[in-house]
């Protein structure tokens, strides 16, 4: 029996190099030993492309793309068919947390020049899967065929029309229709469950390929290729496995339990993954009030809106993803950790973050002229951040960057600090009972929580300077 | 720099000032009270199915859910004629309707989902009488010139409108009954609330099922991470 198996992978190595491909990428591929919990964010995207993948295929064996079927369809679906509802929610609930996670993985990226030479290629490789999946996820949306699905398409797609001169034209043929109907349904379930993906999936391969030739960066931002042990191997790397998979699994099994309390107990989440109104059957002659993309659409809706003019707000929509093309070239500090650059760039980082989050939120709320000049200024502040950066970045005062990787206290080793951080915010108070004992009440404890908000605002300006 | 910060600390609480309507009453939701659901499904085949389908529920689903026999279902809750696999299709077609109330009535399967039982919940207790407001004779305070007679007016009652003029515009304040119905106030509130309870049932009919298996898929994968956790410190016990 043994023989037999080690005849059968003797014949198949020899055909096919199994386990090359295994040591080149797995066994053998040496990633730095600090990754922190900012690593996870990869292989989750990975994790969430697969379930997207796979509650998909489920739910194109019972969806229907017809604009008069498409909306029940999704409803038979959620009652009718076995495990349905499940299924469903995981796909819905899949695309938010695809944001989420791909966010997060895009601001590591940020924090430690992960986009900095050597890995420009992997930045624009990965960038090219955030545009695929933006181009995914808003195909996807309309098919359910509701309120928000219909106007939301019919908004996106009429911004074609801005251009000057083949504006018009292009919408039609976007459309297939003068307005979205159900040729435009049919086209978009054709992109969303085949042409798409394919793409994502290509890219998702190039990405890693690209990745696993000049190796992943780390939060230290060093090269650890430059200190090798005798037998060639970097001083400072460990094996991708098992090391890195046994710890990933751990994120893994965090991600799935906010992922199913998502599902299992609030999957509109407020309406913010699952819009109320798109309950509602898709009503050409019915304009809803107020139309709100997705949540993960919303800064970029809130810049097309803060610009006066429609074909300039397209531009600054379209220039808000381009520039992000461009950051490799853009930063030019020699620094790639954000533990060693100065604090131009950390200052001009939260300017950038509290930019991106407010204009999230305001790409949610209706256009007020109040909320318009806000969102006009967070949108200067987000090309600042990038059109600025040539400069600030040229002129900051960067820190010594050590020669090997540093190592920073683990989460497990911050848990004696967090706990006499909640010893010095709660007072215990003995309190006599009425059996004639007494019973320690807690209670918060002003000077030690202002002793701790003044530690930190502290720490917070030292660690920006 | 301090334009800016007072600019967003002005603007964003009008905001959210700004997107608030009318006040909602809170409806008291409860899907294990299998008892108020009934009652509900009773009250809307009596009172809504007439012009209202719910067609993404069968009457068997709503036997099974509600534990009641099949037979019973047919007999005190679908209307005459219905079998245990229909739909809840109204018996009023979508041309009569177009001629009658100029829009057909909306399917309210969804209902829940899309307006929230709070506002449901107001809504069908907030109709007052406008004469020749409309040829319903009837407005409402969170649906102004609502398309929809007062189904309930022979249980509630007649309401009237009480109003304020505020910056000079008429301001409905509160609503007062002038004729009382067949039901006392606390009565009719609480057929209304059960009626919303059902209405949210068949929203979602699945989401008790779903709530109840989640704290065994969460214990599975709390169990997971813990040993996830230990097999991590087993392996990175070399790493230094």
């Amino acid at each position: 029996m043994k023989q037999k198996m080690n005849q059968c992978s003797e014949w198949l190595l020899e055909r096919f190099p199994l386990s090359d491909l295994w040591n080149e990428h797995m066994a053998h591929y040496y990633a730095p030993k600090n990754f922190n919990i900012w690593y996870f964010f990869g292989s989750l995207a990975l994790l969430v492309l697969v379930n997207q993948f796979i509650t998909g295929i489920l739910l194109t064996m019972n969806y229907k793309p017809d604009a008069k079927l498409a909306f029940d369809s999704v409803e038979y679906i959620m009652r009718d068919v076995n495990w349905g509802w499940l299924v469903r929610y995981m796909h819905s609930t899949g695309a938010s947390a695809f944001f989420i996670v791909v966010y997060l993985h895009m601001f590591r990226g940020l924090i430690y020049g992960s986009f900095k030479q050597p890995r420009e290629l992997i930045w624009i490789f990965g960038m090219l899967i955030f545009v695929c999946l933006m181009a995914e996820a808003f195909m996807g949306y309309l098919l359910p065929w509701g309120q928000m699905s219909y106007w939301g398409a019919q908004v996106i797609i009429s911004l074609f029309s801005a251009i000057p001169v083949i504006g018009d034209e292009l919408s039609l043929w976007v459309r297939g229709d003068y307005v979205v109907s159900d040729a435009t349904l049919n086209r978009f379930f054709a992109f969303h469950v085949i042409a798409v993906p394919l793409v994502l999936l290509i890219l998702v391969f190039l990405h890693i390929v690209a990745l696993h030739e000049v190796g992943s960066n780390n939060p230290d931002g060093i090269e650890i290729k430059q200190s090798k042990d005798p037998w060639g191997h970097p001083v400072d790397g460990i094996p991708f496995h098992p090391y890195y998979t046994v710890k990933d699994i751990v994120g893994v099994g965090v991600f799935m339990f906010f992922f199913a309390t998502v599902i299992f107990y609030m999957p509109e989440l407020g309406g913010y993954f699952l819009e109320h109104a798109n309950f509602i059957p898709a009503d050409p002659l019915k304009t809803p009030e107020h139309i709100a993309p997705v949540w993960y659409f919303t800064p970029f809706y809130a810049i097309l809106r803060a610009v006066p003019d429609k074909f300039a707000g397209v531009i600054a929509m379209g220039g808000a993803i381009v520039v992000l093309f461009m950051l490799p070239w853009l930063d030019r500090s020699p620094v790639k950790s954000i533990r060693y650059r100065g604090g131009m760039f950390k200052k001009a980082l939260a300017l950038f973050v509290i930019a991106f989050v407010g204009l999230g939120y305001l790409g949610t709320q209706p256009a007020t002229p109040g909320a318009t000049t806000v969102a006009r200024v967070l949108t200067a502040v987000y090309f600042g951040f990038f059109l600025l950066m040539p400069l600030y970045t040229r002129w900051e005062k960067t820190k010594p960057v050590p020669n090997r990787l540093t190592t920073q206290p683990s989460l497990e080793d911050r848990i004696p600090a967090l706990l006499a951080l909640v010893d010095e915010v709660v007072e215990v108070q003995q309190v006599p009972d009425n059996i004639g004992g007494t019973i320690a009440k807690k209670r918060p404890n002003w000077s030690g929580i202002s002793a701790v908000l003044i530690r930190f605002a502290k720490n917070l300006k030292k660690s920006l300077d | 720099m301090k334009k800016i910060l007072y600019t967003l600390l002005f603007l964003l609480p009008f905001n959210v000032l700004a997107s608030s309507g009318v006040k909602l009453d809170s409806a008291d939701i409860d899907l294990n009270d299998t008892m108020a659901m009934e009652r509900g499904a009773k009250y809307y085949v009596t009172y809504c199915l007439g012009c209202h389908s719910a067609k993404h529920i069968r009457y068997k689903r709503i036997a099974i859910d509600l534990k009641l026999d099949e037979a019973e279902v047919l007999k005190v809750v679908a209307p005459f004629g219905a079998g245990i696999y229909d739909q809840m299709h109204s018996a009023m077609n979508a041309h009569d309707a177009e001629k009658w109330f100029g829009t057909t009535p909306p399917d309210l399967s969804l209902i829940a989902r899309s307006r929230g039982a709070d506002w449901l919940y107001t809504y069908l207790r907030s109709f007052y009488t406008e004469p020749g407001k409309s040829p319903l004779g009837v407005n409402n305070v969170v649906f102004p010139d609502v398309g929809m007679p007062n189904v309930f007016w022979q249980l509630q009652g007649s309401q009237s409108a009480i109003k304020q003029k505020i910056d000079g515009q008429d301001v409905i304040t509160g609503l007062k009954l002038d004729q009382p119905g067949q039901m006392t106030p606390q009565e009719f509130d609480k057929m209304v609330n059960d009626l919303v309870n059902f209405l949210v049932y068949v929203g979602e009919p699945v989401q008790l099922e779903r709530q109840q298996m989640g704290k065994y898929v969460l214990f599975f994968i709390l169990m997971f991470i813990a040993l996830a956790y230990l097999l991590k410190k087993e392996y990175w016990k070399d790493v230094h």
